[in-house]
């Protein structure tokens, strides 16, 4: 089984209150926040793009696990945010970091993307070797600061994340995956090519309050793990009130669920990586403690893995 | 009691609003219901008219007015 060596971040240093966005989307920040769970976020600046946030959540990735860019066998990265139809940024974030010629495939899966990444990651690694996932996205470039956008606006931030997936002892085994996917519900959470974001909050609510506890139960179950013994949750950071929602129905307390939303608010692909950095440099990492990944997003794609820290 | 007064008794306990919206109009542009209700009331649905709700009619326009659901619940029981 593969393991997770390490996980990076890149978040880009322009913050961006709930103050400053109201003005422009006609609500107050106190909306915002009860809404959401979101005070801040981040931006990246006008010529900072999204290969060069996926570029440094990366590097700090490879620092992290001391692992030199030229043992990467294999480079993923999840965009939905990219600023051309093709090529998308896996190869420029491939010539960045200096592979030369690693393969480097695009996955555009938005906010399920970095959950993607990392089961496909886990499936690859045993044969292709160490792999590197990274999710990149710039939500500030596909959102519009209009009064009627104000519910979908006021939930994106920009930023990247990073993890390196490798055969051999790690920070986390990789023991199970369940993946999921739907078309039926595709207009329902979208990224026009002209844009901007689109999104039926009801529907994505609806599907997702379901969808995502069930593949955390399945992972869950099929390991005899109870809920309440998982020792955190790492999940795409969605919205604070369906994050709650979701520790509710699986039945375990609110507060395994690591979140930072509140300070970079919903940053799609990239929110479960950036959480991931922050929750594995912080944390008390008990072995053998079971950890849960769970994200869901447009498409709609939705899934979960677990873990076990070694 | 009759299904369209079991669905307001719903209603007000998932909204915690006792000012229930005629059954033609919509639960949502009146701002009844927000979007984090929805997912209660079809649990609530669920488990008081004995039915499974599939996700694939996890539909918001299916659930829209009190009327619109009590259509659902007639041809699903």
């Amino acid at each position: 089984m593969a393991s997770i060596a390490a996980f990076g971040a890149y978040l880009p240093a322009r913050v961006v209150s709930n103050t400053e966005l109201s003005a422009q989307l006609d609500c107050t920040p106190e909306w915002i926040f009860e809404v959401s769970g979101i005070e801040e976020r981040r931006y990246a600046a006008p010529e900072e793009d999204v290969a060069a946030m996926g570029a440094a959540a990366a590097k700090d990735c490879l620092e992290r696990a001391r692992c030199p860019a030229a043992d990467v066998r294999l480079l993923i990265v999840s965009s939905a945010s990219s600023a051309q139809r093709f090529p998308g940024p896996a190869s420029a974030i491939a010539a960045q970091l200096g592979l030369g010629e690693t393969p480097a495939m695009d996955m555009p899966v938005a906010s399920a993307g970095s959950l993607f990444g990392l089961a496909l990651a886990s499936q690859l690694a045993p044969s292709a070797g160490t792999v590197l996932v990274i999710a990149a996205e710039k939500m500030s470039s596909a959102i519009v600061m209009q009064p009627e956008q104000r519910a979908t606006s006021m939930l994106f931030g920009d930023g990247a994340g990073a993890c390196l997936v490798r055969e051999g002892q790690g920070l986390l085994k990789i023991l199970d995956r369940e993946l999921g996917s739907d078309g039926a519900f595709a207009a329902d959470l979208r990224l026009p090519l002209a844009g901007p974001v689109e999104m039926n909050g009801r529907s994505v609510i609806m599907q997702a309050s379901r969808k995502i506890p069930r593949a955390i139960l399945t992972v869950l179950e099929r390991a005899g793990v109870a809920p309440a013994d998982v020792h955190t949750f790492l999940m795409h950071q969605a919205n604070q009130n369906l994050m709650d929602r979701v520790a509710k129905a699986v039945g375990a307390p609110a507060e395994r669920f690591y979140s930072n939303i509140r300070r970079y608010g919903n940053t799609s692909s990239a929110s479960m990586l950036i959480a991931a950095a922050e929750w594995s440099s912080t944390a008390n990492l008990p072995p053998g403690a079971p950890v849960c990944f769970a994200a869901f997003g447009a498409g709609f794609h939705w899934g979960a893995v677990l873990a076990r820290m070694e | 009691m009759n299904n369209q007064d079991k669905i307001r008794e719903i209603l007000k306990a998932v909204s915690q609003n006792p000012d229930v919206p005629a059954d033609g109009d919509s639960l949502f542009d009146s701002g009844y219901l927000d979007s984090f209700a929805l997912p209660d009331m079809v649990a609530a649905l669920e488990t008081e008219f004995g039915i499974k709700i599939p996700d694939s009619d996890l539909n918001p326009r299916k659930f829209e007015s009190i009327d619109k659901i009590g259509q659902y619940i007639e041809a699903h029981r």
